[in-house]
């Protein structure tokens, strides 16, 4: 079983990917997220939205059956666990771990190894980089909504993911929080070449996202 | 395979074995003494002799009818009593109140509230006293007979009053499970007063949820030797305490009659869970177009009053208990009007010496059958999380719905054939089988209701689904797994039978000692015993709700979030 350990940005394959529940077909796809590019999938509830992710990602609930292929460059993900996939997933809601600090929740998603000072000047470095400098052994209870956000992009883009999925991860915060997050997670998603999903009901995140819109629920 | 998946497999199928096996085999293991077979005492051939030995018992029909009557008598009014007060105070400030006093309630031993009981409502109680003489005009302790009275109603109120809390724990958990507070509102909108709405909107929905409590109730009212020991009536007693002075007997040719009487116990049991089924199928049939008649109104008066009265009552009589307890610990002569005796800590004193070793035995075996739980319990719900499947885990419930003195005797049979032997291990092991059922119960919700996407969110972060379970899991659990400790370690502290058979009457423990001194006439030195008994859960629920939140004082999302 290989490891995804090369850094080349590589595309994520979605080929003849369906999802069947019961005898129904939920969802089809058969496309290619060329790196950098943010395919932006859009439909009303219950038309598996949110399932397509959970199959990308590892976590398809067992009434659920998937059939075709996902691979990522030249691996294929299907028969990986979930924590050697290597996608990033970010929520509706920001889900920082309550019992850890805000440096502990980044440091969660780091490749395990290096020494402990590296380690924390690594996740000062990017909070300072994130405008959060000196957040480190904060509370995230004491978090404003819009910093939490910021944390929890930082938690996913410090696991070095090599495809991004994000599950309708701006509607929780009011309109100027959400513009300035999706203005940075669309920067970091191109800035280091990852494919991307997106998952949402809002026309305006799609249209940031500048790519491709698939509607699901309309075959 | 991953170790960790390894691990839960093995959880599970030692949960199962270890709950399913002992109680099969228990049964076993009277069901064939029952007819005559048991070679150790030379019983080589089946025969029906124990059950004509057992039919000629006087008495045997008032046994059966004391358990029975008794039995049914506390369940229904507890049941009461929680849907009473459910009904009239639900999203009220009351209920609040109400959340905060269940754990401490919960936490006191049915011995220890027992013993509370009879020295309160006991001719010469405190009772008694604080209306003597100027209210009864009593120099003298009246002559009543309480505890054990023949009819059985000290027995019947001291189980209600331990049964109402666990009803009513298992109500709030129910409660969101079947969105009472959306009926609520819905109803209340539509212009029911509150008790109507509740019994109309919330009820019908709430009550399947409790089923599997309310009959876990019946099986231990029923079949109760501890409690029936304290307040029941002795001549004749109910029937599961004559199956245990059988078994203790001497003469050991009446255990084929006393496995008889325990398969009969069982039988009785079983008898009252059909009774109350048959209550329900009338109830529903009876009360089938009720909800819908449009009447926006039901018994409101009423239901606030008893509501509020019952628990009240309840409460009053919990406190009046603690304090008859203490005040006999610290009582030295105390002449009969008395409501205060003059007070000394001889009493403690004097027991010092005897309560030392029970005590540490008590904590040992708590602690040591929570954790076995603690464990299994959490290897069982992660492969639950993970392969789905429940009905292994229907098992669990198994020693709470089938009678203790049905199947520990049949049990001690299997250990004095094939081991292990008699002490600490055993009882341990014992405890554990009633322990695990409480564990499971109180975490399984907490545990299912966590949001899966931590977890995924973990293992996309790289997490192996053991780091998953280690770092993120149980943090998260914290709250919960505490409480589910303290339920278990109290259950243990409660209890009587398996220490006294799984330990051949060697293992004495705090519990034991209460029991036994209780019948005797030292009502000081019951009493020290009594609120030793009460204390060790105390500090185990204190510890619980304490622990989490000085370990994670910097981390407040995660008590708003457990």
């Amino acid at each position: 079983m290989t490891d995804l350990t090369d850094i080349a940005p590589a595309p994520l394959h979605l080929e003849r990917l369906t999802i069947h529940l019961a005898r129904r077909t939920l969802v089809t796809l058969d496309t290619t997220i060329a790196p950098g590019e943010i395919l932006t999938v859009m439909g009303p509830s219950g038309s598996g939205k949110s399932t397509l992710l959970a199959a990308i990602a590892g976590f398809l609930p067992a009434a659920f059956r998937l059939s075709g292929h996902v691979r990522l460059g030249e691996t294929p993900l299907d028969a990986l666990p979930a924590e050697r996939r290597r996608v990033g997933l970010l929520f509706q809601d920001p889900l920082l771990f309550p019992h850890l600090s805000v440096g502990g929740n980044l440091a969660f998603g780091m490749a395990p190894g290096g020494r402990r000072r590296e380690r924390r000047a690594r996740v000062a470095e990017a909070l300072a980089r994130a405008g959060l400098a000196g957040y480190a052994d904060r509370d995230p209870a004491t978090l404003s909504g819009g910093q939490k956000a910021r944390v929890a992009l930082l938690r996913v883009l410090l696991s070095e993911p090599r495809a991004m999925l994000l599950d309708e991860p701006f509607s929780s915060l009011d309109v100027a929080l959400r513009d300035e997050l999706r203005r940075r997670v669309v920067a970091e998603i191109a800035r280091r070449g990852l494919p991307a999903l997106l998952v949402t009901h809002d026309p305006a995140d799609a249209e940031a996202a500048g790519g491709r819109i698939v509607t699901l629920g309309e075959a | 395979m991953s170790g960790h998946f390894a691990w839960t497999r093995l959880a599970r199928w030692l949960t199962v074995g270890l709950i399913g096996l002992p109680v099969v085999a228990g049964l076993a293991g009277v069901i064939a003494p029952a007819f005559g077979w048991l070679p150790a005492l030379g019983g080589t051939s089946l025969s029906l002799a124990p059950w004509q030995a057992l039919a000629r018992v006087p008495g045997l029909a008032e046994m059966i009818r004391l358990s029975a009557v008794t039995g049914l008598a506390s369940t229904l009014l507890s049941l009461a009593g929680v849907v009473l007060l459910l009904g009239a105070c639900l999203q009220t400030r009351v209920m609040g109140m109400v959340r905060r006093l269940l754990s401490p309630l919960l936490a006191i031993p049915h011995a220890a509230a027992a013993i509370g009981l009879a020295f309160l409502l006991a001719p010469s109680g405190l009772a008694s006293r604080m209306m003597s003489p100027w209210l009864s005009g009593w120099q003298y302790p009246p002559d009543y007979l309480f505890p054990h009275d023949p009819g059985g109603l000290a027995l019947i109120l001291g189980l209600t009053i331990k049964e109402v809390p666990f009803l009513l724990l298992m109500s709030l958990a129910a409660l969101p499970q079947c969105q009472a507070d959306a009926r609520l509102r819905v109803a209340r909108g539509l212009g029911y007063r509150p008790a109507a709405a509740f019994f109309k909107a919330v009820l019908p929905g709430l009550y399947p949820l409790l089923r599997l409590p309310i009959y876990a109730v019946i099986a231990f009212a029923t079949a109760t030797v501890d409690v029936a020991l304290i307040l029941g009536p002795s001549t004749p007693p109910p029937l599961s305490v004559m199956v245990l002075r059988w078994f203790h007997d001497p003469d050991l040719s009446l255990r084929f009659m006393a496995s008889a009487a325990a398969l009969t116990q069982l039988g009785v049991t079983l008898a009252a869970l059909a009774v109350w089924r048959l209550l329900e199928a009338a109830v529903i049939r009876l009360w089938r177009g009720w909800p819908a008649n449009g009447q926006r109104s039901a018994a409101e008066g009423l239901t606030r009053a008893l509501g509020t009265g019952l628990p009240g009552i309840a409460l009053a009589l919990m406190a009046g208990s603690l304090a008859g307890l203490m005040l006999w610990s610290l009582a030295g002569y105390w002449r009969f009007p008395a409501v205060i005796p003059p007070l000394t800590l001889d009493n403690w004193r004097d027991a010092a010496g005897a309560w030392g070793a029970p005590l540490t035995r008590t904590i040992i075996i708590g602690a040591a059958a929570t954790a076995v739980s603690l464990t299994l319990v959490l290897g069982t719900l992660e492969a639950e999380e993970r392969r789905g499947g429940r009905w292994q885990t229907a098992l669990i419930y198994l020693p709470l719905l089938v009678p203790q003195s049905a199947f520990l005797f049949g049990l001690v049979q299997w250990q004095a054939a094939h081991g292990p032997p008699p002490g600490l291990g055993a009882v341990i092991a014992g405890h554990t089988l009633f322990v695990l059922p409480y564990v499971y119960l109180v975490l399984a919700e907490s545990y299912r209701r966590l949001d899966p996407r931590w977890s995924h969110l973990a293992r996309s972060l790289g997490a192996s689904p053991g780091r998953v379970f280690r770092r993120v899991r149980l943090p998260l659990l914290a709250m919960p797994l505490m409480s589910a400790a303290a339920v278990g370690f109290a259950v243990s502290i409660g209890q009587y039978l398996p220490t006294l058979l799984l330990g051949a009457g060697r293992v004495a423990t705090i519990t034991t000692e209460a029991v036994s001194l209780a019948s005797g006439g030292d009502r000081r030195l019951t009493a020290v015993h009594a609120l030793l008994q009460l204390l060790l859960p105390a500090v185990g629920f204190a510890l619980a709700l304490g622990l989490p939140r000085l370990l994670f004082r910097h981390r407040t999302g995660l008590m708003s979030h457990s």
